[in-house]
């Protein structure tokens, strides 16, 4: 497999208001590898993939998608680049007002001069990949939400994309939705030659299908590594995280004054 | 001693925060007004765009336009005959009825059912497909919302909104002539002929439409920009919602007075 660098991301960091979300984050994506993105909820995870989009600029620091920065790219470079990327919504993000097969060819009719007949069998195929041919003339309110997503995932690889994100693709789906949808991430990323990126706390299901991992723990990578490494790694966060434990680094309560002080014990008891 | 100052003091600040805030909303809403028209080529080059949304927007407000329309201009020919007999012209009711509608109820009440019907449509859409990350999605792939959701919107609704008041004040004529040529029994012959000596095509018509489409142009910005800017939660589309509607009627009353002041001034 051809391990050219796709993504490089150096001394990235990123605020919002006052509020220090991303701390000198530093990756490499190579072509061709599924990487997934672990950590708690709003650790920051999907203010990388905006970053990496190309949809919010870095507070300093840059990431670099093949070879160009993003964030100096004009306004035309950067819907330009944006062609060759997919993303996955956490809910699909359909088009609600067009059928699950306009869904899917908006991008081929947006951005190509394709007739329409070629139009159709494209999205009949990409419909078929996911397992969804039979429901394309349905609209997204009649989808469950694991179509919704495989729908989605159609839609967002229309264009053959070099890079795919997906945020948060396994949230809200039952067992059997939820490894549909991670083995065909792991078919499509190998299919198309692409490097994907998932961005998730679903831990059992991501590390049974990607290449690396990396967490994000307030803003900074706090591990890194091959599923093989992240399982048995003895670092107290990534220990917390992969085995599901209530407390660790990651507190279980919020900062709080001593719970007696709170309850008015104190004298009481003293 | 100090309390109440520190009291009025904040109230001085909250208004001027207020204020402050609706100055930057209403050059927000400027600067998109500016964006939405700079970014129409799309809608006209692909005028089916434009076509899909005429349907909603027009077609489907037919309804409520043709009826409204019906009973408004049957009311205003039960009104004019009643005052119009205690000087025996009764015949004029025509012309009173058509004057009534084509320089200001039909473009008034059309716009403000428009508004209320279209307009709130088109936010709470817009507002929505915000809430659940269709514009970003659309964005990632590299397809400019303004261009392509909301802009042929705004298109539709200029287009159809003065072909509404149009429709508005002819079911209003007809509403007028069923009361009052059919019912009561006023004249045929003259009610027509009146209406139509009296009702000039250049001062009358002209500038009722002329006012429909300001309105069009008003309501569809308001609803559009409204629905672009709300916050992408429940409370934030219902919000926006409620604010397209009320504004946009609020923006139909003055702009009204201030078009006619200029359109009929001395006539």
């Amino acid at each position: 497999m051809a391990s050219e660098t796709l993504i490089e991301i150096n001394d990235l960091n990123f605020s919002y208001d006052t509020r220090t979300i991303l701390k000198g984050v530093n990756m490499t994506m190579r072509r061709g590898q599924l990487i997934a993105i672990m950590g708690g909820s709003g650790s920051g995870k999907t203010t990388l993939l905006k970053l990496i989009g190309g949809a919010v600029r870095p507070s300093s620091g840059y990431v670099k998608v093949s070879g160009q920065v993003i964030h100096e790219l004009n306004r035309d470079a950067l819907f330009k680049m944006r062609r060759k990327m997919g993303m996955l919504f956490q809910f699909g993000a359909l088009f609600t007002d067009l059928s699950v097969f306009d869904n899917v060819a908006f991008q081929m009719r947006e951005h190509t001069d394709l007739s329409e007949s070629m139009i159709r069998d494209l999205v009949l195929m990409k419909l078929h990949a996911v397992g969804l041919r039979g429901a394309h003339q349905l609209m997204p309110a009649e989808l469950s939400g694991g179509m919704a997503r495989r729908v989605a995932l159609a839609r967002s690889i229309a264009l053959d994309p070099m890079l795919m994100m997906f945020d948060e693709p396994f949230t809200g789906l039952d067992p059997i939705s939820l490894s549909v949808i991670g083995g065909l991430i792991r078919r499509l990323t190998d299919a198309l030659g692409m490097t994907s990126i998932i961005v998730t706390h679903d831990v059992q299901e991501s590390l049974s299908i990607v290449d690396y991992v990396y967490f994000i723990a307030d803003g900074v990578i706090a591990a890194h590594g091959t599923p093989d490494d992240v399982k048995e790694s003895e670092a107290p966060f990534v220990h917390q995280f992969v085995h599901g434990e209530i407390d660790g680094p990651v507190p279980f309560h919020y900062p709080a004054q001593a719970y007696l002080q709170d309850l008015n014990l104190e004298k009481a008891l003293a | 001693m100090l309390k109440p100052i520190a009291r009025i003091i904040s109230v001085i600040q909250g208004i001027g925060h207020r204020v402050i805030e609706a100055v930057w909303r209403l050059g927000r809403a400027t600067r998109f007004f500016l964006l939405v028209l700079l970014k129409s080529g799309t809608s006209l080059r692909r005028f089916g765009l434009v076509i899909r949304e005429l349907y909603y927007t027009g077609v489907l407000s037919l309804i409520i336009i043709v009826v409204s329309g019906l009973f408004v201009g049957m009311v205003l020919g039960l009104q004019g005959y009643e005052t119009l007999q205690k000087y025996g012209s009764e015949t004029a009711v025509g012309t009173l009825v058509a004057l009534s509608l084509v320089r200001e109820l039909g473009p008034v009440v059309a716009a403000l059912l428009f508004a209320s019907r279209a307009g709130s449509a088109i936010t709470a859409e817009i507002g929505l497909m915000k809430a659940t990350e269709q514009l970003t999605a659309m964005g990632m792939m590299a397809v400019d919302p303004v261009a392509r959701v909301v802009a042929p919107r705004f298109w539709a609704g200029v287009i159809s909104m003065p072909l509404l008041a149009a429709i508005f004040s002819v079911m209003g004529v007809f509403g007028g002539y069923l009361v009052t040529v059919l019912f009561i029994g006023v004249d045929e012959g003259s009610f027509w002929s009146q209406m139509q000596s009296n009702v000039d095509f250049r001062i009358d018509i002209l500038n009722g439409f002329i006012k429909s489409c300001f309105f069009g142009v008003a309501v569809t910005a308001i609803a559009v920009f409204e629905g672009y800017d709300s916050p992408p939660t429940a409370e934030g589309v219902s919000g926006a919602t409620t604010r397209t509607v009320v504004t946009s009627s609020l923006v139909i009353l003055g702009l009204d007075f201030i078009l006619t002041a200029f359109m009929f001034r001395g006539l």
